[in-house]
């Protein structure tokens, strides 16, 4: 329980009136917060409210956080939220519908949706908060595990390479990828604000490294430690080939920035335009 | 589907996978479209978690599932009555659902119809069970005009004291919002309390389960359809559902030629299993009940939870073909 004294001070939390504050269950330490806010700021700046848009999540840590929005929020089964998102935006084009959840919910049971929603461009947001591990279940490997790491189940070291987000989502046909540390929201929100803005499949990796599950077995010593170690690793670039983005800790080396940019038509847009010849040839 | 939904205004997809395809349309659904989904053995399978999260978060839904006999690969389009466990039980937990069962083209058309009303009164996905023959068949089908359609109940109060599954009602259903609208809401496959908060108390597990299973079962008689003959004088009767029911109204009028009274009920509704048919049947005083199925006994079990008001025998063959007449009759001269 939180002491009543500090809970005052919690709930006095400058975006109150857009969030469920009860509903944050994460770890001091843990970035999650730090990606809400981010998504509710920029919602804030673009004047939209809770009746433009529709957040989503999956399970796990991240797969929590779609309760904290004051918003229409889903939690659904694991790895399932692109799904559902995309039936929401095909349901209501109108709305802007933003996928939260982790690495091991998108990418291992999740990946076929994940790839599949980016061949066909839908217009939605995914960002996969990525902390290279699973959290909640307990710290077993993820398809974002570094090879070496020591995880619950890799307690020799992890023999798997990982898959490289950023490369992933280029390859199956994103229109919008960027990769930003998540102390960085600066940069993040303004990059969040451009997923919102594009019309098709955009995807932000925000790298959140988990200090309890991964840090702690890795070594890498408390949350802020465990921060500033990966801060030393970023480089940002500007115009690097999403298949250049390397993210490798034992190289020390993490490129963000924004990989992918560009305009392609959107899945409802189509679906929109078949709609519309299909009834006017019927009319004919 | 593909072709005509473009032309009404509607959206078809087709996603990469049954686990996509029946979670894009549980989004649509809580986008305020009504949806559906069709597949078949496998597939619905693949399907079954995501009926629980139908289930959970109260999004009507109807799934068209076209069996074909398994385990596994199975007997891909032939028929096969050996789903009918599946349709009920396929997620995990403990939930009721409705599921239909037509029996000919015409009524693949009617039930579907009604499944879609069903699952917008209870907010509940809605199965319609049909089977590898009536996918495939071609038949005469009168459609209607002036189709009596049901929407879903709204939310009955403001935004802002809008709690997704607070229930008013004495059919314990809540308002559902719709994302689009005024209305915030958190809804979660986790279990949860009246607000949308997760909580796995006893209490809030009991009471949330409870409610789940009992807006299903409460409703039984409104949502439970079947046709009967011969009931009144017969003394033994024949249980048979879907394609598989065909048959048995030129056996029962052979049997009864021949002197013996007996008679039939078809099934046109699986699940909730309509226990008070089985309590009317034992009122008539009926002596036999003979469940014919196409699988190794399924609903048979269900009916034999009622072997203090009447025997149970069944004809329950896994077979892909539906039994003739002749077959039921001969089975049937064994019975009398």
């Amino acid at each position: 329980m939180i002491p009543s004294d500090q809970l005052e001070e919690i709930l006095d939390h400058p975006l109150k009136d857009r969030l469920n504050l009860h509903r944050f269950i994460f770890c001091p330490g843990c970035l999650i917060g730090t990606v809400i806010t981010s998504i509710t700021s920029c919602l804030i700046e673009k004047g939209l409210t809770s009746k433009d848009y529709a957040i989503v999540s999956g399970i796990g840590c991240t797969g929590r956080s779609s309760g904290c929005f004051k918003a229409p929020a889903f939690h659904t089964t694991h790895g399932r939220a692109i799904p559902f998102a995309t039936g929401l935006k095909l349901a209501n084009p109108r709305l802007k519908v933003i996928v939260l959840s982790g690495d091991g919910d998108l990418f291992a049971i999740g990946g076929n949706h994940f790839i599949h929603a980016a061949r066909r461009n839908i217009e939605i947001t995914v960002l996969c908060v990525n902390n290279n591990v699973y959290g909640m279940t307990g710290g077993q490997v993820a398809p974002t595990t570094h090879i070496g790491d020591i995880t619950q189940t890799t307690p020799y070291g992890n023999m798997e390479p990982p898959f490289n987000l950023v490369s992933l989502a280029a390859a199956a046909g994103a229109t919008y990828v960027a990769r930003w540390p998540g102390y960085d929201t600066l940069r993040l929100q303004k990059s969040i604000s451009k997923s919102i803005s594009n019309e098709g499949f955009s995807f932000i990796e925000v790298l959140a490294p988990c200090f309890i599950q991964y840090g702690t077995k890795n070594k890498l010593g408390d949350a802020v430690e465990m921060l500033e170690w990966m801060r030393k690793q970023i480089r940002i670039k500007t115009d690097c080939p999403p298949h250049e983005a390397t993210f490798d800790f034992k190289k020390g080396v993490i490129i963000c920035g924004e990989f992918v940019d560009e305009e392609r038509e959107g899945f409802s847009k189509r679906l929109k335009q078949i709609r519309d010849k299909v009834q006017s040839n019927k009319s004919k | 589907m593909s072709r005509r939904l473009p032309e009404v205004n509607g959206t078809f997809v087709q996603m990469e996978d049954e686990l996509a395809s029946i979670t894009c349309c549980l989004g649509a659904s809580y986008a305020g479209l009504k949806t559906m989904t069709a597949t078949s053995g496998p597939g619905l399978s693949l399907m079954a978690e995501n009926i629980g999260l139908g289930v959970m978060l109260e999004s009507p839904l109807v799934i068209v599932t076209i069996m074909r006999g398994g385990p596994s690969t199975g007997q891909p389009t032939n028929a096969s009555q050996s789903d009918i466990y599946q349709t009920r039980y396929a997620s995990h937990g403990d939930y009721e659902i409705i599921v239909l069962a037509p029996s000919t083209v015409q009524e693949m058309y009617d039930l579907t119809i009604r499944a879609f009303n069903l699952a917008e009164k209870y907010r509940t996905p809605v199965i319609v069970a049909s089977d590898g023959i009536i996918g495939q068949m071609m038949e005469p089908v009168f459609y209607h005009s002036n189709i009596k359609l049901v929407e879903r109940k709204g939310p009955q109060v403001l935004p802002e004291k809008y709690k997704p599954f607070e229930v008013f009602d004495d059919d314990l259903i809540p308002g559902m919002a719709v994302a689009g609208t005024d209305y915030n809401f958190y809804v979660s496959g986790l279990t949860h309390d009246e607000e949308g908060n997760p909580d796995s108390t006893p209490e809030t597990a009991v009471k949330l389960i409870k409610r789940l299973c009992d807006k299903i079962t409460r409703a039984r008689s409104e949502i439970n359809d079947w046709e009967e003959k011969y009931i009144d004088d017969a003394d033994i009767i024949v249980l048979a559902y879907g394609i598989n029911a065909r048959g048995v109204p030129e056996a029962v009028d052979q049997v009864r030629q021949e002197g013996y009274k007996v008679g039939y009920v078809r099934l046109k509704s699986l699940w909730p299993f309509p226990d008070e048919l089985m309590e009317k049947i034992g009122r008539q005083g009926i002596s036999k009940v003979v469940v014919s199925e196409m699988n190794y006994g399924m609903i048979i079990r269900e009916v034999q939870r009622f072997q203090h008001l009447f025997k149970v025998s069944g004809i329950t063959i896994p077979t892909t073909i539906p039994f003739s007449p002749k077959f039921i009759y001969k089975r049937l001269m064994k019975e009398v």
